[in-house]
Order: structure tokens, then sequence, then C-alpha cells
């Protein structure tokens, strides 16, 4: 019995999530708050009225384009870590940062166009409730960048193939929340202009 | 006995791994070890919780005796107390405001689930470290900071914030409203801004924690009642804070940058500001959608402290262990859905209000559920006094005077009456604050022989107790009679209206209790840094307590147990089960050891343990032969 009682001390735990991947799962739920916080705002104060109407710019729909295809590049370099097929993956992860920061630029540019028809940050919070929103996602676009530079660093130098997946894993979840964000925020400010 | 030697066994496997060469930096400082951060929380908070104190007793001065001459405070408030002696009306706005947000988020957050939650959650569930030790230390950090930020902020020449903790647009949001909404507002946003990067950090921590880092046998129907209240805590804490952060964000940019999201239509001085079309209830709808899942913030943890003092002292097993955890769920889910019944007199759909106040009162079945566990745990059990076991009853006691007035405050009709008087300070001082930091000092008291080896002086706990049981009802209880009669919070002075004259020596007398209620904290001051290196040496069980934490060494290394972690086997509440030699069988405890005191279905449990057991036998002896 003693002995028994002995080797059972050795076991693993019950469940292993990979801690760092369930953690950054958590820090998506608190932005999603964040959003979710200001896109309810954004409805309990349209509801008040004096609210100014303005057109969105076009260009939100170019970098949606952007975004979605980035998500895509993104998929694919996954798929081809897991497939050891380095020439591919550092491939689609260039082409992913590229894109990522030509969204970054897009989005500034929908902030010229915003101007271009006199909304700006001061004014009707129609208008700054833009801004934020944008603003907000863009800097926590910018923070995606940087962590795919950093991966796509690592895979450089042949540090991310199929058996070193961990970081690879949560850059690609942290990527498509992104462009998951992006769509809903676009689709929050189509329905709801 | 193999019950005993299960924890003791296999010392030599990791040892290794264990020793760390620390220096005084990374030992006491930038430590990444989950004991050493809480004990950074805690005493950190005990630093906010003295200056959260005073404040209020200089406030209190001004309240019980209005016309008292103030020129001796002079040399440590200087400019603030006038030429004739009497206190700055600005400046007792910032003392009530930064009373509040020290006590509520440096001292019942940080202070309070900070430290527990980090001290206990890998020792109860039998963890070497938090998940991300490194982000751990970051969340001690940010808090730090933010501490420094806001402590600086006292010592403007404008003053600190003065909006009060709520920080309401637009007294807050324009700088011409009162001195505090200039720097001090703009520093108490900063520190805000650390404060919720440093609680979401630890937050994402301990649940990342409890559900991947539990050891074998540790399901979650067999986890301690204070690591489910954590748990839930940090859960809340991760949906709610951000939505603060949101509220923050958008304040800062109305008063630095000229938007209009909380300002509309506001003359001074018969000039109007450019700001149109802002909401200022919106920012009290975002506001409160924090706030009042804050309140649970605060109080859950106290509660789970409590569940396993009560448990343990009682030497009884919890009544309902399923239903606490389900009352505790109910609790956090209803969190945030009743934000509203703090906004009955800010202009709402009188409709919209009976909805609020419908969900609102609804909380109080899970919380009387909380409330009669307690009592029947209590009932009948072999109650040992020891002060964590009086101050966990002193919650008990906190949390039922001052939830029924929470009733009253719910009803939206009621509250239209009560709304802003002294009425609501009693009722959120009894059941969240004082409740809240009677679970504290029960924590304190409870677990500092595992803290610092070493065990606190009983007398003077009592002595403790019993002055800050009686003083906080005496502080607080005349309060609700001065709140029916109808007087307003964050008043300066109310001696200009004739009803309040009635009511001038109540107040002396409420702000003289509150005065030695202040001052027999010291007490418990001296006994805890004395206790830290003069205490007579603690056993290794003082309480003979059933979960994991008092199965490590002495003075556990960064590491927790020398050898492997041991295993559980059931849940932590077997005290005093029919049978059983010892009135408390340790979790670590086999149930195939204890045949004399298992019910039935635990027999049936016996032989999975046993084929489990032998199957991991030959697995690590086909191992070895290899």
């Amino acid at each position: 019995m003693e002995e028994q009682l002995e080797y059972i001390e050795g076991a693993e735990q019950p469940i292993s999530m990979h801690p760092k991947k369930f953690a950054l799962w958590l820090f998506i739920v608190s932005v999603v708050m964040v959003f979710a916080g200001l896109t309810s705002a954004y409805i309990v104060r349209q509801a008040e009225g004096n609210w100014l109407e303005f057109n969105l710019p076009e260009i939100f729909y170019y970098s949606t384009g952007i975004i979605i295809l980035s998500s895509v590049t993104m998929h694919w370099a996954y798929i081809s870590a897991k497939a050891n097929n380095m020439a591919m993956l550092k491939l689609g992860m260039t082409l992913t940062t590229l894109l990522g920061i030509v969204f970054v630029i897009t989005q500034w540019y929908s902030w010229v166009a915003l101007v271009d028809r006199d909304v700006y940050f001061v004014g009707n919070p129609s208008g700054s409730f833009l801004y934020v929103f944008t603003g907000l996602h863009a800097l926590h676009l910018i923070s995606g960048v940087i962590f795919l530079i950093i991966v796509l660093i690592s895979t450089l130098n042949y540090k991310v193939h199929s058996q070193n997946m961990a970081r690879m894993e949560m850059c690609t979840t942290y990527w498509h929340f992104l462009g998951g964000l992006w769509i809903y925020l676009f689709m929050f400010l189509l329905l709801n202009h | 006995m193999a019950v005993v030697n299960t924890s003791t066994q296999g010392a030599h496997a990791h040892e290794v791994h264990d020793e760390h060469h620390d220096n005084f930096i990374t030992k006491y400082i930038f430590t990444t070890d989950h004991k050493m951060i809480g004990k950074q929380f805690l005493v950190t908070g005990i630093f906010w919780a003295l200056i959260g104190g005073f404040l209020s007793i200089l406030f209190r001065l001004q309240l019980g005796f209005p016309e008292m001459d103030m020129s001796f405070l002079r040399p440590l408030l200087g400019g603030w107390i006038d030429e004739t002696g009497s206190l700055d009306q600005n400046f007792y706005l910032a003392l009530v405001t930064m009373h509040g947000t020290i006590m509520v988020f440096f001292v019942l957050t940080a202070g309070l689930s900070g430290t527990f939650s980090n001290y206990l959650i890998p020792l109860q569930i039998g963890a070497r470290d938090m998940a991300s030790g490194f982000m751990n230390m970051l969340s001690y950090w940010f808090f730090f900071l933010s501490g420094v930020i806001m402590f600086s902020s006292l010592f403007l020449a404008t003053g600190p914030a003065g909006g009060g903790w709520v920080i309401y647009p637009p007294l807050s949001a324009l700088e011409q409203a009162i001195p505090g909404s200039g720097m001090g507002m703009t520093l108490w946003l900063i520190a805000m801004v650390f404060f919720i990067a440093s609680t979401l950090m630890g937050g994402i921590n301990y649940i990342t924690t409890v559900i991947n880092l539990r050891t074998k046998g540790m399901t979650f129907a067999r986890l301690p009642l204070t690591i489910w209240s954590f748990f839930l805590t940090a859960v809340i804490g991760l949906l709610s804070f951000p939505v603060l952060f949101a509220a923050a964000l958008l304040l800062v940019f109305d008063r630095s940058f000229g938007t209009s999201f909380y300002l509309a239509d506001i003359y001074i001085g018969g000039e109007a500001l450019p700001h149109t079309g802002g909401s200022p209830v919106l920012f009290q709808h975002l506001f409160w959608f924090l706030g009042h899942p804050e309140v649970y913030i605060v109080l859950l943890p106290a509660l789970g402290i409590t569940s396993e003092v009560i448990a343990t002292n009682s030497r009884k097993p919890i009544f309902g262990y399923k239903a606490m955890i389900i009352s505790m769920l109910g609790i956090t889910i209803l969190s945030f859905v009743v934000w509203a019944h703090h906004m009955f007199v800010s202009g709402m759909n009188p409709f919209l209000g009976s909805i609020f106040m419908f969900l609102t009162l609804i909380i109080a079945v899970p919380s009387a559920v909380k409330v009669f566990n307690y009592l029947t745990t209590l009932w009948r059990g072999n109650l040992i006094f020891t002060p964590a076991m009086l101050f966990a009853i002193g919650l008990v006691s906190f949390f039922i005077s001052g939830g029924l007035t929470g009733i009253f405050l719910g009803n939206s009709a009621i509250d239209i009456q009560l709304h802003d008087t002294y009425f609501v300070v009693a009722h959120f001082h009894l059941v969240m604050g004082s409740a809240s930091f009677f679970g504290l000092m029960c924590g304190v008291y409870h677990w500092f022989p595992k803290m610092f080896g070493r065990m606190m002086d009983n007398k003077l706990g009592y002595v403790h107790f019993w002055l800050t049981f009686v003083g906080v009802y005496l502080v607080f209880f005349p309060m609700h009679y001065i709140g029916i009669a109808g007087f307003p919070r964050r008043y300066y002075s109310w001696t200009n209206f004739d009803f309040a004259s009635g009511y001038a020596d109540l107040n002396m007398f409420v702000s003289v209790a509150a005065i030695i209620t202040f001052t027999g904290q010291f007490i418990f001051l001296f006994n805890f840094f004395y206790s830290m290196y003069k205490g007579r040496v603690a056993p290794l069980n003082p309480w003979r307590s059933n979960t994991l934490e008092w199965t490590t060494p002495l003075h556990p290394g960064h590491g927790n147990w020398p050898g492997e972690i041991p295993a559980v086997y059931r849940w932590p509440y077997d005290y005093s089960k029919p049978g059983s030699k010892e009135d408390f069988i340790p979790q670590t405890v086999p149930l195939s050891s204890t045949p004399e005191s298992n019910l039935p279905h635990e027999e049936e449990m016996v032989s999975l343990e046993k084929a489990i057991m032998a199957e991991e036998g030959q697995v690590l002896v086909a191992n070895e032969a290899k």
C-alpha cells in the first residue's frame, strides 16, 4: 500500500492546457469586454438623439479586404509550419506582416477621409466614437504586428516548426481575433450608422 | 500510517530544481515567487489601509466637530487648514474621494484579492507557482506604480481628485468645476489605468492557474471554497475592469482632447462651453457596469476565506458545499445585471428601474443561502474561537446587518428617499467595507503561521477583534438614523440646516467611535510586525486543517513542496467524520487508508482508486526497468 502511494504522487497534472495559450484567450476576453463596453455606449448614446449622420469612408471596405486576406495568409503560414514547409512558412509570415502594416496605413487614410467630410475627433460623439473604435483597434493591431514580427524573426531562424508550434499558434489565434474584431466593428458601424 | 508519509516521501527527486540562489533583490523585491508577491500585496495593502483610514478620521473630525479649531493639524495639512483653523472645503471633498478610492481599490481589491489569491491559489491547489511568475511580478509592480502616482497626487497644490470615487462627469471632466478636477483627477486616471492593468494581469494568472495547474485528484468538486471564490472574483474582474478602462478612456478624451462623450450644454459663468451632444448618464452606465461587480470583487474573497475558517474552527464540514458554489456562481452572474440600481435617481425609465429592482432583489437569495450555510456550519460545531474565527463570525454578522438594508435600498421607490444619504453610507460600509475588511483580517490571522512561520499573539488578537467589532457597529449603526433623517452624503457641513442640529451629538459620537476604532488597529499592526520576528514558532498545521498548504514545510521555498506535489483524494471538509480517529482528515489521505470512516459511496471510489494506483504502479515499474 505504502509503496504504491509513493508512485502515484509523481503523476501528471489532470488537465494540461498550455497555460500561456489559455492566458492569451483570457486576454482576448478582456479586449472583447473593452469593445463591448464601447459599442454598447455607442448604442446608448445614439438612442438619445442629437446624432451626426455621415457616410462611412469607403476605404473601410478595402481595409476589411486586406485584413481578411492577411488572415488567409496567416492560416497558410500556420498550415505550412505544421507541415514543416519552411519556404512557404516564411513567405506566409512575411506577407501577413506586410498586410498588417498596410492595414494600419489604410486605417490612417480612413481618418483622412473622415476629416475630408468634416468629421473630427472633437465634435459630435457620433464621429468621436468612430475615431475611438478605429484608433483603439489599430493600437491592438500594432501590438499584433509586433507579435508577428517576433514570430517572423524566429521563423527566419528556423525556430518555428511542427515540433515547436506554441508561439505560432498563439500568434495565429491573436491575429485571427484582431481580424474578427475589425469585422465585428465594421459590421456594427454599417448596421448602426 | 500510509497517510502522513505521502507528503514527506520522495524528497530527493526535485530538490535540485527548487534550489535558487536568490539575492536580496530577487528574493524580496523583483520576486516571481507567488508567496512573496502575496506578502508584498499584503504589506502594501496595510500601508494603504492606514492612509485611507487616517483620511477618514480627518473628515470625521470635520463632521463630528464642525466648529473645531484644527490648527494643530497645520504641520501636516498646511494650507488645507485656513486662518480660522477650519478644514478647506475642497480638501474635504478630496478626502472623501481618496478615502473611497483607496479603500475600494487599493485595500479591498489589491490588498485582499491580491494577497490571498496570490498566496493561497498555488498552495491550496497543489501547484509550484502561478502560471506566469513574471506576469505576476509585473502585476504587483503595476499596482505599486499606480500607488505611487495616487500617493503623489495627495501632495498637489490643487489637491487630489475631489469628484467622489465614482468620478461622475461633468464634475470630474471640467477643470473649472473644482480644484480637484485638475491635475489631481489626471493623476487619478493615470493611476487607475495602471491599476486596471495590474488587476487584469493578476486575474488572468489566477484563472489560468486554477484551471490548468491543479494537482492530481484536485477536481473542481474538491477545491476549497477559498479557491472557488478567488476564481470567480478573477472572472468578475476580467469582465468588468475592461469596461472601466473604456469609461476612463472616454473621460480622458473629454478632459484632455475636447471631445464630448459625457459633456453637453454646460455654461460656466454665463459662457457656453464648446461641448455638445454628450451624455453624463452614459458614464454612469459604464462606470457602474464595473462598479457593481467591483462590490463582489471585494466581497467574494472575504466570503471564501470565511467559509474555510468557519469550517476549520467549527470542526465540521461546511454546510452545503455545492450550494455555496452555486450561490457564488449566481452572485457572479447577477452582479453584471444590476448596475442601474445605483442610478434610480439619475433619470431612468421607471419601467427599467423596476427590472433592475427585481434583479437586485434576486441577489438576496444566493446571499441568504450563504448566510444560512455559515450559520448551519456553526450550529452545534466544536467551536474554537481563534482570532480568525472571531473575525469570520464578525463578517457574517456584518453581512446580515448590512445586507438587510440592501433590501431597502434595492427598492427603487425607497431609494428615491434614501439615495445619497448616510443610510447608503451605513449600508455599504457594513456589508462591503467592514465585512470585507473582516475577511481580510480573518485571512491574515489564519494564514499568518503559513506566511511567516510564526504565530500571532491570540490575546492581542482578541482585543483587536472586540475593539474593531464593537467599534464598527458604533460607527455605522447610528448612520442609519442620520440617513433616514435625510442627511446627504459628501456634504462638508450641515449645521446650517435646522433639521440637522438635533443630530450633532450623534455625529460627534460616531466620530469618537471612529477615532477609537482606528486607534485599535495599531494593536493589530504591532502584533503583525512583532510576531513576524518574535512570535512563537508555528507548528506545521496549527489549526489542524485539511487543505494542502499545511502539508508544505514551515518555510516553503520557491516551488512550495520540496519533493513531489502531493496528490489529493478527498474534498477539503472532512472534519469530525464519524468513525475517524482524528477530527480532521487532510486531503492527501487516500480513501483506501480510512476504511473506518468511509461512507458507502466512498467505498465504491476506493476500488477505483486502487485500480488507478495499481495501473500507475505498473507504469512506473516498467519505466524503472527501462
